[in-house]
């Protein structure tokens, strides 16, 4: 059994939110009370729709949103980062080693930078390497392994398709030697032929640099191919958490079962209808109280006694675990 | 019979600073009424330029070529000169409905009005009647409290919500024609399930002629019948839905369906295209294919090759130089 590398426990981000400058002050929870631990060397996925809280969760992960309540714990080899208790001494030692990689690798980029300067710019501003000839070195080392071609260094961004750039992304990501990496929908805005290709320099990357993912993605299809341990997230909650042959062969959350009925069949003989859900996701401000998906919920009872519920992870079978209001209903 | 939409060996050009770019190449397509053809392919292989020319819609700088036809209603598109002519199509006989619906409505302008605003100019109606028949249209796309929306603004509206306002302004005309340009790219997947099957329904009722253009090879096989294969402003392969992706030929429609992420199938690998699209402005000559194909030659025989459909069984098309190379 291989060890944590990342802890996160009881974590909620909320956000301050004013109408305008009479209103009073709201709280938006948009992250609430979840517990992951992501294995090293797993492929952590996070699938949900718009507004479930993924990216928040991912960025509160990389201390890049302000953690409300609980913690988050990166556990090194030789010592353990506590997010909500670190330094700033700290947090630039803990950028080191865990970095994002972005969606859309056309605004990823500064136009007006070569490719070597992007990617050279992490290592620059950590201050990792001490001369030019070695930060060239390492540059040079991460472009080959992310397959782009070393004379592309000299050139700047607009000369690249979407493909190339997000490998430009990745290795801007990776030239800090990190050991723990978020990517962010990364493989969202490229056409499928290259989505496939940067699917797969991913997957080798893991294997050669000893990698850990958090794969956020809206996309089930893309999610259940890459990912060994899947979490689905509604409205700020995990509803379903399981490896992901398990969690798609055997779904047991309505909100998962109609997601993955949702995904369009490429075969046009199995028309199979999806489980129509009611509505659209509720707004993060005003959440439904109780189960935050019984307002779409198809086995929602008549007598709303979801609204009474409290919302909380179990385990049904071993490393399975479903939403409490979900084992019942699913 | 007539068709409802025959386009025959249209070539859409624009002229930019960087010079003439090919865009679209002898596509030919026709379409009856009650069907929905789908086009897909990758950004940059021409559906909407495609979709536009229909329209109209493309800017200044396009160029079509003179033996070009897209033909309604016995009438070619192309010849029109006059706004009083292009009215008669634009909202008229055909609708568009685009991706991005909050980009597609005026933020300041209430949505009703600007339903009933487009219904006075196609048909003779006075406001009362337009202002019914677009709240009738609303309840139609199954948005709740129809009346209440149509005195609303579209950011007051969420995604889907918009989508279904769009499809219901679409519609309101009542096109022979509905042109849809990526018209689920940008919903969740479970609302994207509530307006495929919004379409579908409404498509029979209206029994309308259906362009639907995407990416997404599983929207095809829920939605369309027919469907065109385009890379690079050709369409290398086109048939029955069915016969095309359970029977692809063209190396590149191979290629489309391997490289997608299969959910029932978890072992199998993802297999990119080689290589990348080319940029338009150096269109490979000869097959436009033949920059990333796996069959290609080593003497290079693709490059003077004339790219043409050809039929290799009843209805299913497939690009000459694919002939050769998809048997292998």
């Amino acid at each position: 059994m291989s060890k944590n590398i990342v802890s996160v426990n009881n974590l909620s981000v909320s956000f301050d939110y004013q109408e305008n400058f009479l209103s009073k002050k709201q709280k938006i929870k948009a992250v609430n009370n979840i517990n992951i631990k992501i294995k090293k060397g797993s492929f952590f996925g996070l699938v949900g729709e718009s507004g479930s809280g993924k990216t928040t969760l991912g960025r509160a992960i990389l201390g890049a949103n302000k953690i409300s309540t609980g913690n988050v714990i990166f556990h090194d080899d030789d010592r353990d980062y506590d997010l909500t208790s670190i330094n700033s001494k700290e947090m630039k030692e803990y950028r080191k080693k865990a970095q994002l990689i972005f969606q859309d690798p056309y605004a990823a980029l500064s136009p007006r930078m070569t490719v070597r300067d992007i990617i050279a710019e992490p290592l620059e501003v950590m201050k990792i390497t001490n001369s030019r000839e070695e930060t060239d070195e390492k540059v040079r080392e991460i472009a080959s392994k992310c397959r782009l071609n070393l004379e592309h260094l000299r050139r700047y961004p607009h000369a690249f398709s979407g493909g190339q750039r997000q490998r430009i992304s990745i290795a801007r990501a990776l030239v800090s030697n990190p050991k723990f990496i978020v990517a962010d929908e990364s493989v969202a805005a490229l056409d499928v032929s290259i989505q496939a290709d940067i699917l797969n320099l991913l997957k080798q990357l893991q294997n050669e640099l000893n990698l850990t993912y958090l794969f956020i993605s809206h996309d089930l299809s893309v999610v259940a191919h890459v990912c060994d341990i899947v979490a689905v997230m509604y409205l700020g909650h995990i509803v379903e958490m399981a490896p992901s042959r398990d969690l798609f062969s055997n779904p047991r959350h309505p909100y998962t079962k109609a997601l993955l009925s949702s995904i369009p069949s490429i075969d046009p003989e199995n028309k199979s209808k999806a489980i129509e859900l009611e509505g659209e996701i509720p707004s993060a401000m005003n959440p439904p109280s109780g189960c935050v998906f019984r307002t779409r919920c198809p086995h929602a009872s008549q007598d709303g006694k979801e609204e009474n519920i409290e919302m909380g992870l179990e385990e049904v079978e071993p490393d399975h675990w479903v939403d409490r209001c979900g084992v019942s209903c699913g | 019979m007539n068709h409802l939409l025959e386009i025959n060996n249209l070539d859409v050009k624009f002229d930019t600073d960087e010079g003439r770019i090919t865009a679209i190449e002898n596509v030919s397509i026709s379409l009856d009424q009650g069907k929905v053809l789908g086009i897909v392919g990758e950004s940059g292989s021409g559906k909407s330029v495609t979709a536009k020319s229909i329209m109209q819609l493309n800017p200044g700088n396009t160029i079509y070529n003179d033996d070009a036809e897209i033909i309604i209603d016995d009438e070619n598109v192309l010849k029109f000169t006059s706004n009083n002519d292009l009215k008669k199509i634009r909202g008229g006989k055909v609708s568009m409905i685009f991706q991005e619906p909050m980009a597609s409505f005026a933020p300041a302008i209430k949505i009703g009005h600007q339903m009933i605003e487009q219904l006075m100019i196609h048909k003779p109606l006075n406001k009362k009647e337009a202002k019914d028949i677009s709240i009738d249209m609303l309840n139609r796309v199954g948005i709740a409290d129809a009346e209440k929306r149509f005195n609303q603004y579209a950011f007051e509206l969420s995604g889907g919500m918009r989508q279904r306002a769009m499809i219901a302004m679409a519609l309101s005309t009542m096109p022979k024609l509905l042109l849809a340009d990526e018209p689920t790219t940008a919903l969740d997947v479970t609302i994207q399930a509530q307006v495929i099957n919004l379409m579908k329904d409404i498509i029979k009722e209206f029994n309308m002629g259906v362009i639907f253009i995407t990416h997404d090879l599983g929207v095809i096989a829920q939605v369309a019948d027919d469907v065109a294969v385009m890379y690079l402003g050709s369409v290398v392969e086109q048939g029955p839905v069915n016969e095309i992706l359970k029977n692809p030929m063209h190396p590149y429609t191979r290629g489309l369906i391997n490289a997608l992420p299969d959910i029932n199938n978890l072992d199998a690998p993802l297999t990119p295209i080689p290589g990348n699209i080319p940029s338009p402005l150096d269109r490979p000559n000869g097959c436009v294919f033949r920059t990333r194909c796996p069959h290609a030659s080593k003497e290079g025989k693709e490059e003077n090759i004339k790219m043409g459909l050809v039929e290799v069984k009843p209805g299913h098309w497939l690009d000459k130089c694919g002939v050769d190379c998809g048997k292998k």
